[in-house]
């Protein structure tokens, strides 16, 4: 298979790259532009730590094609910042102990803001569901959600 | 919080944000898969579709010939790379049985995972593919999969050994012997219950990666990878692969989590190493979630025989255990010793003077092999005791509180000598178990409960605890050595103040989530009188660091901790010199606070640590004989091991037609004395009692008869989302430990150790109305539902 020329604007940089077909988001987006913020921690979909926004809407980056993107615009962890102040979220999750290790954070962190952007004041419970898609080995959840809860009254 | 402490902190004790948090949450962190190798070769592995088979042949010859293939090798092609086998740093007994265990199969493989071809190719994916072009001729021999038919040697694994077992290792108390037995005959009542301690994957967030970076003119090698324990790596990498120690430097990068499953000596590793030195290349690897299920060790697995007996009052008067532990296919770093850190254990927080016999059998089995997964051992033990002790009170027909306050080993009679020889610093579990029994409302639920569970009740409720001890710390070193276990016990430490008043702290352990930078600044600030702001803590490079024992089995706080407040002190004691040289007086007519010295009842001569810290880098004008530079390391060995206690509390709802369980409440009290930064120590327990709640109600690595394990993705492997478990009510008491300067206990794992019997017994306190009295792990829906309907037959 030959080679597939992509547009994709990443984090308000546009980026045109050379891809393979079978190239996932994921993979495009750490192995071709270095932004290793977005992490893989599956090879099933199931983890929710490659969550990345695509047009505005978080998906797992493991399951668009680079091509599939093509046009698009993306927002990963790294983009997340202004002027050297961390998004809401970001701060959120710092101020309530809403990570450990890391690891899950800048997929947990971006499904998070999805999440307030389809629902402004959700409850425990919706956060909860609405989180379902990312795991975490270390919190527990506890914290992650307090800190999603948090970000949703600043 | 009570604080029965009266240190005068203002550092220790507040809760601070992390210092880590940053860069972890705009995606600056490195992890060791996010590192830039230009020229790096990747590192796939072929691995074994098999449990147990000989090897008869192996064509590479199209691998080789694939696009992007630098090398293909087999397991005997890599032979003479080793100069030892993989290491086991737990000989457990003078005579245990160990198999050598190298980093690809020879000749046979002894489970599905075990690894056989390397392929090294210039991109990940082309060494990938090139593994489906590898041919590997098998002949299957039967798969051993069950720990206890293991033991009849019908089909014997390591056919060198003779046997398929490991090991026996026995605690019996010699001075009483007899009285065990004794015990038993006069025994007012008695249990004897079986428990299973199912296998469970870690799955750590970030799988396992690896890079070696060699310098082949230099002669030294770097190795990253994501472990726990960058040190004793370093270590047994050395003599693994026959390199003198001194040329080797291990990195561990951020690290995502690990649990214990970060706590070893991989095959990857090694692999890496050798092949990067063989090629003069860098050589990668990561590891792909289904390989982490198979290639990355296993917890918990045992099977547990406990008895107790007990007088007529419900006062334990012996404890019996037996234990078939699965050391899966070999002996990882220290597979042998975990359910020996659980030995101790089997007399939970209760007051057994001596009466006390433990044996394990260590077995060999075709899985993967276990090893240290957090609690290590003391969960399991934790599990046993307080499920026991809840068929106990069902038997006494009294209430399982009661009966735990009857047998609660008092505060007045800590520090405790137990029947093992070990000693207790400090607890009051009474004090924890009053405290939760408020949170859960105890008294409450039980007469909801009267009201709720009558007969043909759909939803039944239930109220579960688990009082528990935590030995942990890992440890004096002279302790270490009485168990056999292959290294100290110490941790180091180096607190190093810049010609500015900036401090560095140095330490051994190797965090993975912890937030050690955060609270080794806490601790540095404190004893220094320095802002935390000035303080930066190094760690996780044994070029940096290079002295240290890392971090596993709750020690970093206890040991490590420590270990830096020591060397503050040593810092503090030179600096008090340099003091009293300026201002002409005798050190002893100094007092230190808030980073200043000053004389003795004349607060206006001081001189503040600054001026200290630049005149020790002038030299200029130092006491005589005094070297320059204000610098100290000091290498802390504990003198017990810290033991942390607490009592948890489960309240939940069983569905008995669906056997779904809800859980209502969870109350964690847990006393992990002095607490450094209460948002971690808080943490620490959410992320604990989660993952016990896990083993009990959702997760199980399951094999077919066959040995192919059928839980290799997350999507069959139930790791807890958000949405399937609670929140968490957390509470502290504070009993001060003893033994260290700081007062402080470990808690890391204390979550775990108290979790999973909390909710397995709430669960049979829920059934127990409709004959259920056993049920086993995890409490699926199925299994729920499985244990109603086999009680309802057997009535």
């Amino acid at each position: 298979m030959v080679d597939i020329t992509v547009s994709i604007t990443v984090n308000g940089t546009r980026q045109e790259k050379s891809v393979e077909p079978r190239t996932l988001l994921v993979h495009f987006l750490r192995d071709q532009l270095q932004l290793t913020g977005t992490n893989i921690g599956c090879d099933t979909s199931s983890c929710g730590a490659c969550t990345v926004h695509l047009n505005g809407e978080a998906v797992k980056s493991c399951t668009v094609l680079a091509v599939q993107a093509d046009g698009g615009t993306v927002t990963t962890i790294e983009g997340l910042s202004k002027d050297g102040v961390m998004h809401p979220m970001q701060q959120a999750f710092m101020e309530n102990h809403g990570l450990q290790c890391g690891y899950c954070t800048p997929g947990m962190v971006m499904a998070s803001i999805g999440l307030l952007n389809e629902n402004p004041n959700p409850t425990e419970e919706e956060v909860r569901l609405g989180l379902e898609g990312n795991l975490c080995r270390c919190t527990g959840y506890h914290n992650i959600v307090k800190s999603v809860l948090a970000a949703a009254k600043k | 919080m009570t604080m029965t402490d009266n240190r005068q902190n203002t550092v220790i004790g507040t809760r601070q944000l992390r210092r880590e948090d940053p860069a972890l949450l705009t995606g600056e962190a490195k992890f060791t898969n996010d590192l830039n190798l230009p020229g790096a070769l990747h590192l796939s592995i072929l691995r074994s579709p098999h449990a147990h088979a000989k090897i008869v042949s192996i064509n590479t010859a199209a691998a080789k010939a694939s696009p992007g293939v630098v090398a293909v090798y087999t397991g005997a092609e890599l032979q003479s790379q080793w100069a030892g086998p993989m290491p086991c740093a737990w000989p457990v007994t003078a005579d245990m049985k160990n198999p050598p265990h190298f980093p690809l199969a020879a000749s046979k493989v002894c489970y599905v995972g075990d690894g056989v071809v390397a392929v090294l190719a210039t991109s990940e994916s082309a060494s990938r593919d090139a593994l489906d072009l590898i041919e590997v001729q098998y002949t299957v021999l039967k798969a051993v999969v069950d720990v206890e038919d293991a033991l009849s040697d019908a089909n014997i694994i390591h056919e060198d050994l003779g046997t398929n077992k490991s090991y026996t290792w026995n605690l019996k108390i010699e001075a009483t012997e007899g009285c065990v037995e004794e015990a038993f005959q006069n025994a007012a009542f008695k249990v004897s219950e079986r428990y299973v301690q199912q296998r469970l994957l870690p799955m750590a967030m970030e799988p396992r990666a690896v890079a070696a970076v060699p310098q082949p003119f230099g002669g030294d090698i770097t190795l990253y990878s994501s472990t726990q324990i960058p040190h004793i790596l370093k270590v047994m990498a050395a003599l693994t692969l026959g390199i003198p120690e001194q040329q080797v430097r291990v990195i561990a990068p951020s690290v995502g989590g690990g649990f214990g499953s970060k706590l070893d000596v991989y095959a990857e590793e090694l692999l890496c190493m050798a092949l990067a030195r063989k090629h003069a290349l860098p050589v990668r690897w990561v590891e792909e979630r289904s390989e982490n299920s198979m290639a990355t060790i296993h917890g918990r697995g045992q099977v547990q025989y406990v008895e107790l007996a007990a007088d007529k009052s419900g006062k334990l008067t012996a404890v019996r255990v037996r234990i078939k532990a699965d050391m899966g296919a070999y002996l990882q770093l220290v597979t042998p010793g975990v359910p020996i850190l659980g030995a101790f254990l089997y007399a939970g927080v209760y007051d057994i003077p001596h009466a006390y016999d433990f044996s394990c059998d260590g077995i060999f089995t075709t899985l993967t092999p276990t090893d240290a997964y957090r609690g290590a051992g003391r969960p399991e033990a934790t599990y046993a005791i307080e499920s026991a002790m809840d068929a106990l009170a069902r038997e006494m027909k009294i209430d399982p509180l009661e009966l735990r306050k009857r047998n609660f080993i008092q505060k007045e009679q800590f520090p405790y000598t137990a029947f093992s020889g070990l000693t207790y610093d400090s607890g009051d579990h009474l004090q924890a178990a009053e405290k939760a029994a408020g949170l859960a409302d105890y008294v409450g639920i039980r007469a909801q409960q009267a009201k709720q569970n009558v007969p043909g009740a759909k939803k039944r409720l239930g109220i579960g605890m688990s009082s528990y001890f935590e030995m942990c710390g890992l440890a004096p070193s002279r302790v270490l050595a009485s168990l056999n276990y292959g290294a100290g016990g110490w941790e180091a430490a180096t607190v190093r103040v810049l010609p500015t008043c900036k401090v560095q702290v140095v330490t051994g352990t190797s965090p993975h989530g912890q937030g050690h930078e955060t609270s080794w600044a806490m601790i540095a600030s404190e004893k220094l009188g320095i802002p935390q702001e000035d303080i930066d803590v190094l760690h996780s490079d044994t070029a940096i660091s290079p002295l240290g024992l890392d971090t596993y089995g709750s020690r970093s706080l206890p040991v490590g901790g420590v270990a830096i407040a020591g060397a503050c002190d040593k810092v503090i004691d030179k600096a008090r010199l340099i003091a009293a040289h300026q201002l002409e007086c005798s050190a002893d007519d100094l007092e230190f606070a808030g980073g200043v010295f000053s004389v003795k009842g004349s607060p206006d001569r001081a001189v503040p640590m600054a001026a200290i810290a630049f005149a020790a880098f002038t030299a200029h004008n130092l006491p005589d004989g005094l070297e320059p530079n204000l610098e100290a390391q000091y290498t802390y060995d504990p003198p017990n091991f810290s033991w942390p206690f607490g009592t948890h509390m489960c309240v939940l709802e069983v569905d008995t037609e669906t056997g779904q369980i809800e859980i209502l409440k969870y109350v964690a009290v847990d006393d992990c004395g002095v607490q450094i930064n209460p948002l971690i120590v808080e943490g620490q327990v959410h992320g604990g009692v989660i993952q016990g709640l896990a083993q009990a109600l959702f997760e199980e690595a399951v094999y077919d008869t066959d040995g192919n394990l059928k839980t290799t993705t997350l999507a069959e492997y139930l790791v807890p989302a958000a949405s399937d478990v609670p929140s968490i009510t957390t509470a502290h008491t504070v009993t001060p430990s003893p033994t260290n300067q700081l007062g402080v206990k470990g808690i890391g794992e204390a979550g775990t150790i108290g979790a999973a019997s909390t909710v397995i017994n709430a669960v049979v306190d829920a059934l127990s109305g409709v004959g259920v009295t056993y049920m086993p792990m995890p409490a699926s829906p199925q299994n729920v539902w499985r244990a109603i309907q086999s009680a309802a037959q057997a009535k």
